[in-house]
């Protein structure tokens, strides 16, 4: 059953063509059939495959399945294979992106009925999904790498799916030139690690550079530090993360499937893929960790003011990646993994909830504007409220809280400032559930203020049902250890790529300690946003209102003026450059020659005027000079 | 001026002169300033007159210009060869009035005028 794993990424390539070729002459039900039926049947091979790959081995977490399908160069030592790489790790990526992914297919097929390109929609989409399927099948960093541009290219152009709106236009680009700054870092990274270790083969790689490198040295921590950049820019951390709640300008399902499920992820895969060359840079690692804590702090504070349903969620991403990061950084690799399989299930379902919403109130954006959803579309809100509790990490009966707990248990155990990183994690998750069910009590409750117009199909409400119930009992599959049920772990079944570190094996009553004050933690948040929002909206009003209030909104509001920054850092001096190029300097000197010979060509052409008596006297005057000048040069 | 010959008797000066003319010949530098001046002459003709006869006729002036002062040359040298350019220039002229006058009657039939601007097509 595993020889199918080829037809995984094929499938939706296959239909990215056929909708690229006949897509525009196609009527709009083939168009749904061909691009949610090529990811249903990867989802439904991917499925078959795990099903295989789980049974064939006594121990299913240590079976590699490698499948050879060309040589892509051959010249000298160089030889990058390409060849699909199925371990424990891409096996779990692979059933995300292809289940959620056909999910968010099917409700898009309702969701963009009316929408003007509908095959262009779903071929892009179809594009991403066998562009991310690459990236986190393949073997091998090249192959990686570019499945990693193609899911960039996708994002791209998702972004600007509506391209009519020139803001549209503006945030896709503006997505695609940040992300390539990781990108650059990432390139050079493959370039260091191929000249040092003379292969991109990952799994050989990681064995050389255990070998020949030390822990700790320059050339680990320099190829680690520009692979972090890489995953930096494509999972949107600081000091990169601008772009993301721009990308917001693209249809919401995008935002759930690029933007929050799968690629956004992207870089916490690839460093838990390369996760050896980590372990051999501490201070990377520890960077990682810090870069983490303060992205998650500072995008959870900018959640809390926006107006924007889709910007809070892009904010929440945001954040929840940091937790992966931090997770990353304190080497609970297991961890970071199942916080990015629950943050797929829930955050995914909070967009296509979000977008039912926007849908309902004839895509209106702001929050502040609805009000109401509950009584009006009682299904939307109970889906919605799941995957809601599910970010707050609302205990026990949420797959978020054991993802979130795990996580802070690892950065509790870890050796390096474990402290300050589990402090800023728990932190977080106080501002989480605060910001999380603001957005619920605002949209959600309180009496409407317009009317609901359209209501979700079977085909938007099927995929809402099903992440409703994956987002509560997806985290089942790592139970903390102190319950003392031993069921699917999922630390156990990635364990042999991603050995949890030693730290992971501390105490239970530790463990329990930790879990109880994160679900205080994360009550106490939804009891701040109940008080604030619902029960005496006047406070939060009052404290908006105010002179210190109004400045910090407004610093929070625009994402801690990092584009402000950045406007006057780079953009400002970019474009004044382009500015004085545009009369290029360098052409001076030869528009200069040019215009000499223009002026003269004026000048003589200036002469033909055809009238003989002026062709007449030139003559004249010309034979006078010259006789003149023979006469005196004697 | 060539000195008198021995025992001439003095002279009055206009009938002196005209009488050197005979005897001497006329002296080169008013000759060459008279054909300066017919060259100027047909010159501006050329320049300034818009009808096409009256071009010729100027250019005919200028010709008898050159010729003049090749006579002039001549005899200032004592040469043949200034009459004989002459002639060349007479033949020369000749030609150069029969065609330029079949050019006149084509260009009256077919512009209606004899103004040269007419024929200018050029907007340079």
């Amino acid at each position: 059953m595993l020889q199918l794993l080829w037809l995984i990424p094929v499938l939706p390539f296959a239909g990215f063509l056929i909708l690229a070729l006949f897509g525009g002459r196609m009527r709009k039900s083939a168009v749904a059939a061909v691009g949610v039926g090529s990811v249903g049947l990867a989802a439904l091979v991917s499925l078959v495959v795990a099903a295989g790959f789980l049974l064939s081995a006594q121990n299913p977490s240590a079976r590699v399945y490698t499948q050879y399908i060309w040589t892509w160069i051959n010249i000298g030592a160089f030889k990058p294979g390409i060849f699909l790489y199925l371990d424990a790790l891409s096996l779990v990526m692979v059933l995300v992106v292809t289940v959620v992914g056909f999910f968010i297919h099917l409700y898009s097929a309702q969701f963009m009925e009316e929408s003007e390109g509908y095959g262009r929609f779903f071929a892009y989409m179809n594009l991403f999904v066998g562009s991310m399927l690459i990236l986190v099948l393949s073997g091998n960093l090249l192959l990686l790498y570019l499945g990693w541009e193609g899911v960039g290219l996708c994002s791209y152009l998702l972004i600007g799916f509506w391209y009519k709106e020139p803001e549209n236009g503006s945030a896709a680009i503006k997505a695609f030139v940040v992300t390539r700054v990781g990108d650059t870092a990432l390139a050079i990274g493959l370039f260091l690690i191929f000249l040092n270790l003379g292969s991109l083969d990952i799994q050989t790689l990681m064995g050389t550079a255990a070998l020949k490198w030390r822990i700790g040295g320059e050339l680990p921590t320099l190829a680690a530090a520009l692979i972090l950049g890489g995953a930096v820019g494509k999972s949107a951390q600081l000091p990169l993360q601008t772009w993301l709640p721009d990308a917001m300008a693209g249809p919401t399902p995008v935002s759930a499937l690029i933007h929050a499920a799968t690629m956004v992820t992207a870089g916490v895969y690839l460093i838990a893929r390369t996760h050896v060359l980590f372990s051999m840079a501490p201070r990377v690692e520890l960077a990682v960790g810090i870069i983490g804590a303060a992205t998650l702090l500072i995008s959870s504070m900018s959640a809390l003011v926006q107006h924007d349903i889709k910007r809070v969620l892009a904010y929440s991403t945001i954040s929840q990646i940091g937790y992966m990061f931090l997770a990353l950084g304190v080497g609970a690799w297991s961890a970071a993994i199942f916080h990015l399989v629950t943050h797929a299930f829930f955050k995914a379902l909070l967009f296509l909830g979000a977008g039912a919403v926007i849908a309902g109130f004839g895509g209106e954006h702001d929050m502040f504007k609805m009000g109401g959803v509950r009584k009006q579309s009682p299904f939307v809100f109970w889906t919605f409220l799941a995957g809601a509790c599910s970010l707050s990490a609302l205990p026990l009966v949420t797959a978020g809280f054991y993802s979130k707990g795990m996580i802070l248990f690892g950065a509790w155990q870890s050796r390096q400032a474990g402290f300050w990183l589990w402090a800023a994690g728990l932190t977080g998750a106080f501002l989480t559930s605060i910001y999380t069910f603001r957005m619920v009590f605002i949209t959600f409750f309180g009496e409407a203020r317009t009317a609901m117009a359209k209501k979700p199909d079977i085909r938007e409400a099927v995929p809402l049902v099903v992440l409703a119930f994956l987002a509560v009992v997806g985290g089942f599959i790592g139970l903390p250890r102190f319950l003392g049920i031993r069921s699917l772990s999922i630390t156990g079944f990635l364990s042999a790529v991603l050995p949890s570190s030693a730290q992971m094996e501390g105490q239970k009553e530790t463990e329990l300690l930790l879990e109880t004050v994160a679900s205080i933690i994360s009550l106490a948040g939804i009891y701040v946003a109940y008080f604030f929002w619902l029960s005496a909206p006047e406070y939060s009003r009052e404290i908006a209102q105010s002179r210190a209030g109004k400045t910090i909104r407004r610093f929070l509001f625009s994402g801690w003026g990092f584009d402000w920054l950045y406007g006057k850092l780079f953009v400002a001096p970019y474009k004044w450059v382009a500015r004085v190029s545009r009369n290029d300097v360098i052409d001076v000197a030869y528009s200069f020659i040019a215009g000499v010979n223009r002026f003269f060509h004026y000048g003589l052409s200036m002469t033909q005027t055809g009238r003989v008596r002026f062709y007449a006297a030139a003559i004249a005057l010309g034979a006078a000079v010259t006789i003149t000048i023979a006469v005196l040069a004697r | 001026m060539t000195p008198l010959p021995a025992g001439h008797p003095p002279l009055h000066s206009a009938v002196a002169q005209l009488y050197s003319a005979a005897v001497y010949g006329v002296p080169v530098a008013h000759g060459l300033m008279l054909a300066w001046v017919l060259f100027i002459v047909g010159l501006i003709g050329v320049l300034v007159r818009r009808n096409l006869i009256f071009i010729l006729m100027s250019v005919e002036i200028m010709l008898n210009a050159a010729g003049l002062a090749f006579i002039i040359a001549g005899s200032r040298w004592g040469q043949p060869d200034g009459q004989v350019m002459f002639i060349f220039i007479l033949a020369m002229a000749a030609a150069e009035v029969s065609v330029g006058l079949a050019l006149v009657l084509l260009f009256n039939r077919r512009f209606r005028t004899l103004d040269t601007d007419a024929a200018n097509r050029m907007k340079g």
